[in-house]
């Protein structure tokens, strides 16, 4: 007697090729970016040379030779990693707090700061522009670190907050009998358990702040400018530089691909919040 | 050394009062069991000499030095949980040394410490493995394990046996009174099993929402409950409780009459009854006794070659010399 039913036709063949099709729509626009970037600008907006054309670095070398592409990748690199740090480490103590010293008001605390992300952008973009122009703080690393702290915080402590809600109380409270101080019980007891949820939640805020583009945009101009400022720059309003604007886009996006495919494991276990068990 | 006195403790979570304040001394050496049914604040109570529930008002002395303001980990008392507790990322060698390492003591004091306390709960095989690794009965050891290489001056248990099944429950806790025996180390039980607690404690303390209802020996709380709640939570199976005219002949409210202590007979006794449900043990037969016109249901232990069945006729004679009788506010008096 057949215990299991035997897999239906649209598991054994729908199901594979449904994500296929998803996956292959998702990734398109990447691929025809990448397309696109090894096209001469000329040749890019000409529908006879779709995918066959002769293919030309002219667009990648135009890059890091005229538009300084090291520059801005450096300081997406020092903005994101900076951010990403400061985050954690005004995150970690603040999830901890609220994860096994819960107050009434800690649920209330929570949804305050993630109603922080309800507000729209634009909003405060005069009031933002204005104060730190006059602070002095406009187009500064301070600056942009500070913003993208900000922005990601709320998801942060959120995040944490989930997953230290995972550790057993009865873990922390023997810690506490066999003596260890706040500090032991960091670093022996909650970095080690929650450890995946910790490096999931900063790969997270890091992809977030390399990918921030309303700020950086907005507030930078050429010292602290990123990659995101360097898309922006190349976009012509009349859609002819296609193939410089698709080559400084695969500069922008490839480095972030390529560290989410080689964390996807961790990502996914991040973002299904299944990490700690 | 761990005379462990507390001096009306009381504890209120908000403006609920789980424990008002409360007295009680527990002797160097003693093994003191709080029982009562969930919810009666014994494990608050616990975690309260532990350390890790502050105290509302009152003070906790051990060793005649004041500790209520002193932290968890200084009041040199080690803890047992009921979820074992382990810390799952540490190997089982790791997790006993674990407070070792947080005193700072010298690696080789640390290893030669858990050998031995490994050596004496039968891990050596396990020291390397990690926790997930183990079967229950085998995690609760690693945890007694961490709670005795501190050498402490009092063990609390909470509820250390109820994740384990029925048989491995009966070998664990003749471990921990041999334990007890070999250490004569202060020792604080939780449970809600009064089994647990007949057959393991020097004190047994009976808790009800908070009130220490009664402190004795296992035998003195069997023999002489000062109440009805305390008779009734004694003893296994249960007290058998009777009101109205047949209590009125004993010139009480109530009266108590263990299933232990009925005669059974099919010809002729003092009460009548049909047999609703019979269930032999073996050593033992319980019987379920209904229509006898006392109370809903009276329960009878009585020997295992003894052999009525659902629906016969029954007859019961109270042992007069062990009746207990309570008054209308149901205490017992004699």
């Amino acid at each position: 007697m057949a215990i299991v039913a035997p897999p239906s036709r649209f598991s054994k063949y729908g199901r594979p090729v449904l994500a296929w099709a998803v996956g292959l729509l998702f990734f398109f626009p990447i691929f025809w970016m990448i397309l696109t970037s090894f096209k001469s600008d000329a040749d890019a907006v000409k529908p006879e040379y779709l995918f066959v054309f002769q293919p030309t670095l002219e667009n990648y070398l135009n890059m890091t030779e005229n538009y300084d592409y090291w520059r801005f990748a450096k300081n997406s690199v020092i903005t994101a990693v900076s951010a990403t740090i400061f985050t954690l480490f005004v995150g970690i103590p603040c999830a901890y707090a609220m994860a096994f010293n819960p107050s009434k008001a800690t649920k209330d605390v929570l949804m305050w700061m993630l109603s922080t992300k309800m507000l729209p952008a634009a909003a405060v973009l005069y009031p933002m522009t204005f104060l730190t122009k006059s602070l002095g703080l406009f187009d500064t690393h301070f600056l942009v670190i500070m913003v993208l702290s900000l922005i990601n915080l709320p998801i942060v402590v959120w995040m944490l907050f989930t997953y230290f809600k995972e550790i057993p109380k009865d873990i922390i409270e023997a810690g506490q009998m066999d003596g260890v101080n706040t500090w032991g019980e960091f670093k022996e007891i909650l970095v080690p358990l929650a450890w995946g949820g910790i490096v999931s939640t900063a790969l997270l805020c890091f992809i977030f702040c390399w990918n921030e583009a309303y700020w950086t945009v907005r507030l930078t101009t050429t010292e602290a400018a990123t990659l995101s400022k360097l898309i922006e720059g190349n976009r012509a309003p009349e859609g002819l530089f296609f193939g410089r604007l698709s080559a400084v886009s695969a500069a922008a996006v490839g480095p972030i691909v390529v560290l989410g495919w080689f964390c996807q494991k961790q990502l996914v276990q991040g973002l299904t919040f299944g990490a700690v068990k | 050394m761990g005379r462990i006195v507390l001096d009306k403790v009381s504890k209120k979570f908000g403006d609920v009062e789980v424990i008002p304040p409360l007295d009680l001394t527990i002797e160097d050496g003693e093994f003191a069991v709080f029982v009562g049914p969930s919810g009666c604040g014994k494990s608050t109570l616990l975690r309260m000499i532990a350390g890790l529930e502050d105290l509302t008002s009152g003070d906790i002395e051990i060793d005649g030095e004041n500790v209520t303001q002193v932290p968890p980990s200084k009041r040199g008392l080690a803890m047992v949980f009921q979820s074992y507790a382990l810390y799952p990322h540490m190997s089982v060698r790791k997790n006993i040394a674990f407070p070792l390492r947080m005193e700072g003591m010298p690696q080789a004091e640390i290893d030669k410490k858990v050998e031995a306390a490994a050596e004496s709960l039968n891990l050596n095989d396990y020291l390397e493995r990690k926790p997930a690794a183990l079967s229950g009965g085998q995690r609760q050891r690693v945890a007694i394990g961490r709670a005795i290489v501190r050498n402490p001056s009092g063990f609390l248990f909470d509820e250390p046996l109820s994740n384990l099944d029925a048989a491995l429950r009966v070998g664990m806790r003749l471990e921990i009174s041999e334990m007890h025996e070999r250490m004569q180390t202060t020792m604080i039980y939780v449970t809600h099993d009064q089994v647990e607690a007949m057959t393991m404690a020097d004190k047994i303390v009976v808790l009800r929402a908070g009130v220490i209802e009664q402190v004795g020996s296992p035998l003195d709380l069997y023999r002489a409950p000062r109440n009805k709640f305390v008779a009734g939570f004694i003893g296994s199976p249960k007290m058998n409780f009777i009101e109205g005219e047949e209590a009125a002949k004993h010139g009480a409210h109530t009266i108590g009459v263990r299933p232990e202590h009925i005669e059974v007979s099919a010809s002729s006794g003092a009460w009548k009854g049909v047999v609703s449900v019979s269930e032999h043990l073996g050593s033992d037969s319980f019987f379920h006794v209904h229509d006898t016109g006392l109370a809903e249901t009276i329960t009878v232990r009585a020997g295992g070659e003894v052999g009525f069945r659902h629906g016969d006729t029954i007859h019961l004679t109270p042992r007069d010399d062990v009746i207990h009788k309570f008054d209308s506010s149901g205490l017992r008096f004699e």
